[in-house]
């Protein structure tokens, strides 16, 4: 029988039991935010470093509802356009209390938001070099996708499709050579629309899938949560059952022996 | 009496007024920032929160005050 229990996901030399990775942008109010966090089952969560509003000091607090003790926050770089602010910011997040684990994500292109990387690729040099523990959004390049792991990345987070578009991933057969070639943690981040695209990655043999849009700006948010969460596991466990081989005529299920 | 000085700084981009020789954590204090949720920039170069109060601001200093905010 297929355990889930013991088949956790291990980036970092740290173990997590959801496979789910979510994002905490986007959503009406911090509240739902924690809501579907919870109703998603994830245990690591995605957090953008921004300045602190000094003229109102009530503004609530992400820590106030996501204790950085029970869910592990993951600093990102969204909004950076080159290796220089990537690096500034991520300096900044590992000060705020010692986060070391991070998501570099480094811009290449303000509307299709997809990566640039060549900075992409120095900064993780970098940060793998200053102790980070760096999981790098990338491109859905094999060749890139394998520089970045002899560059020291801990994950390697191929696009499924552009940031926010929920178009679903666009090139199976990309990220089917990435596994192949890779033992890193592969974790499908940016572009799935609804919780069938999360399935999809998981057979494909990713480790993981990192969604914030599409359970944030659904319409029901904390139910496509839950649908994600489901998703992820119902994938995952038909990776591991071993699908049946594509053939191309029918197969009675029923014995041909004994009809009447 | 002597007069107080004061000098121009700019914190997350905004222009403040502070006395000569305050130093960073009178101003952090005033700013009731929780200093465990946030990491301080002087001039570009990461502070050491442990160190705030032996730090004397100086005109058209920059300062940069950050913390987590929901993102993907």
């Amino acid at each position: 029988m297929v355990s889930l229990k013991k088949d956790s996901l291990i980036i970092a030399n740290k173990k997590f039991n959801s496979r789910l990775i979510v994002g905490t942008g986007k959503y009406k109010s911090m509240s739902e935010c924690a809501k579907a966090i919870k109703l998603s089952g994830a245990e690591i969560v995605t957090v953008a470093v921004r300045r602190v509003n000094i003229s109102d000091k009530n503004k609530p607090l992400l820590m106030d509802y996501i204790d950085p003790k029970k869910i592990t926050y993951l600093p990102n770089t969204a909004g950076c356009f080159n290796s220089k602010e990537a690096l500034r910011t991520l300096r900044l997040a590992r000060e705020i209390g010692g986060w070391k684990l991070v998501k570099l994500e480094v811009l290449g292109d303000k509307k299709n938001l997809f990566p640039d990387m060549i900075e992409t690729l120095k900064s993780t040099e970098v940060l793998a070099k200053e102790g980070f523990r760096v999981m790098v959004y990338c491109n859905d390049d094999p060749l890139m996708a394998k520089r970045l792991e002899n560059s020291g990345a801990d994950a390697i987070m191929p696009l499924a499709a552009p940031i926010g578009s929920g178009l679903g991933i666009q090139n199976k057969i990309n990220i089917q050579i990435i596994r192949k070639q890779t033992k890193l943690p592969l974790i499908i981040d940016a572009g799935l629309g609804q919780a069938s695209d999360a399935t999809i990655a998981m057979e494909l043999g990713c480790d993981g899938v990192l969604v914030n849009t599409a359970i944030a700006k659904a319409k029901k948010p904390l139910e496509m949560a839950l649908a994600f969460k489901n998703a992820v596991i119902a994938g995952r466990y038909s990776f591991k059952s071993g699908r049946i081989d594509k053939i191309l005529m029918g197969n009675p299920s029923s014995p041909s022996k004994g009809i009447i | 009496m002597k007069k107080i000085k004061k000098i121009k700084i700019k914190i997350n981009g905004k222009t403040k007024s502070i006395t000569q020789d305050s130093n960073l954590s009178i101003v952090l204090k005033n700013l009731k920032i929780p200093l465990n949720k946030v990491a301080i920039e002087l001039n570009e170069e990461i502070i050491d929160k442990k160190k705030i109060n032996k730090i004397k601001l100086n005109k058209n200093d920059i300062i940069e005050i950050v913390h987590f905010i929901g993102g993907g």
